[in-house]
């Protein structure tokens, strides 16, 4: 089997066991809006900076939804002897990973960028600005899950796993939530974006590229 | 098996000669330094006696770019060459250099409340710094999680080269971002635009910081060998009964 068969059989099987079963795509996207439905909740009395913080709530719900995808991202195949599978392969680990990262990335992160305006009008934020959010968080949802894969990967088959890859990943998603926050605000209030953009676009394309090596390297820890 | 054990045996017997010069030299640069740098070096022109803050805070702030640095090598060496004491340094070299992250950050909070009249501002010196210290306390969960300690050392090793790319943006975010906190002024191109009354005393610091950091680095890659010879010790043991 050619590495691109198989990397797109892994990527649809991904798809499927993504949006298959359990809710599928719609629980992260549940979760994703009553996050967003909290937000004003937790602002309170402060409910008339709502329309400002908006970019922030979602971009917050945002890391919070790949954190909980992250936790079950390697699990699963970990446990069921798939990963070992793709080890023994010809095919690099490396493809698989990369595979992995986009499949998450089309059917939990793109759905949540494309929810987002309606997460922007509840805090009665201006339409005007809610498809460059949106667009700010598709290519932000790429870095989070690139750069969160590598934590998902090491901490894999461990005791509380879920909690260990929080720690480990916070620190990495910092750097595209600073300027995906900023983005989205911009775009929010009707000024340019481009700039901040560009850097979430580039913290995602240095995620790709450094994510497959990394992640290969921890889960084939996990399979000695 | 013989050759990674033959190497933390002489690591053992150099370090044991070594450690008490290192500490002794610390103790002598900084029974120098202090003085010098609490009372007599003259108080800055605008920020008079506060500026003192400098002579502790800026080389805990090299010591915790330096350790990482460090660690980052080490993590190298652990993985490319499987080298048998890279791992235990740089496992030695993680909480000091999240000591020295701490104490970089809480010192300059103290110094940025009198002259910026704010704690802590969100700029990118220090959010760059605060990311390095959860860098560094990722890394020792990590280590804490994993009970295998090869298999430890390894996935601790992925992740502090993950977080390396953090360095550069600690080091040029003064350069990159229009920050509060000010630019480098001693590790420029055109030399340090420090007068040298305020940087000698400064430079006497860096070095009392950098000997009290090997010193402790030594001492605590000691204890962890000690530790491993003791488990391995007591298994050998409780195999013989």
């Amino acid at each position: 089997m050619s590495v691109l068969t198989a990397f797109t059989g892994l990527f649809r099987r991904e798809l499927s066991l993504a949006w298959a079963g359990g809710g599928g795509a719609a629980l992260p996207a549940a979760f994703f809006l009553g996050m967003a439905a909290l937000g004003p909740f937790a602002l309170g009395e402060n409910l008339d900076v709502a329309p400002k913080a908006a970019a922030a709530i979602l971009w917050l719900a945002l890391a919070l939804a790949t954190l909980l995808a992250l936790d079950r991202m390697f699990q699963a195949d970990l446990e069921e002897g798939v990963l070992e599978q793709l080890a023994l392969s010809a095919n690099p680990l490396e493809a698989g990973a990369l595979a992995k990262i986009l499949a998450q990335w089309v059917a939990v992160g793109l759905p949540l960028a494309g929810l987002s305006p309606l997460g922007a009008l509840i805090m009665g934020a201006p339409p005007a600005g809610t498809p460059a959010l949106a667009l700010s968080l598709a290519v932000g949802s790429l870095a989070f899950f690139a750069l969160g894969a590598i934590g998902a990967a090491l901490a894999a088959g461990l005791k509380r796993a879920g909690l260990l890859i929080a720690i480990l990943v916070l620190p990495f998603l910092a750097a595209p939530l600073i300027f995906g926050a900023a983005a989205g605000a911009r775009a929010l209030s009707g000024q340019a974006f481009a700039e901040p953009l560009l850097l979430v676009a580039a913290t995602a394309l240095f995620g790709l590229a450094l994510a497959p090596p990394a992640c290969a390297a921890a889960l084939r820890l996990h399979l000695d | 098996m013989i050759s990674g054990f033959a190497n933390p045996e002489r690591f053992m017997r150099l370090s044991a000669k070594l450690l008490p010069w290192i500490s002794g030299v610390a103790v002598a640069l900084f029974a120098v330094g202090l003085p010098w740098a609490l009372y007599f070096a003259p108080p800055d022109y605008q920020q008079h006696d506060s500026a003192r803050i400098m002579y502790v805070h800026v080389p805990a702030a090299w010591l915790a770019m330096a350790l990482y640095a460090g660690m980052a090598a080490a993590s190298v060496s652990s993985l490319v060459w499987r080298h048998a004491l890279a791992d235990v340094a740089a496992r030695a070299m993680a909480p000091i250099g999240a000591a020295f992250t701490a104490v970089c950050l809480v010192t300059g909070a103290l110094w940025g409340q009198p002259m910026w009249g704010a704690w802590w501002v969100w700029d990118a010196r220090l959010t760059s710094v605060l990311v390095l210290f959860f860098v560094y306390l990722g890394y020792l969960a990590l280590w804490a999680a994993i009970e295998d300690e090869t298999r430890a050392s390894r996935a601790a090793a992925i992740l502090c080269l993950v977080g390396a790319a953090n360095l550069p943006i600690v080091k040029f975010s003064v350069d990159w971002w229009n920050t509060l906190h000010q630019p480098a002024s001693v590790f420029r191109a055109d030399g340090p635009t420090m007068h040298p009354s305020l940087l000698h005393p400064l430079l006497v610091m860096a070095l009392a910081f950098t000997c009290a950091a090997a010193a402790l680095v030594l001492a605590e890659m000691r204890v962890f060998i000690l530790r491993r010879r003791a488990e391995s010790l007591t298994l050998r043991r409780r195999r013989a009964t």
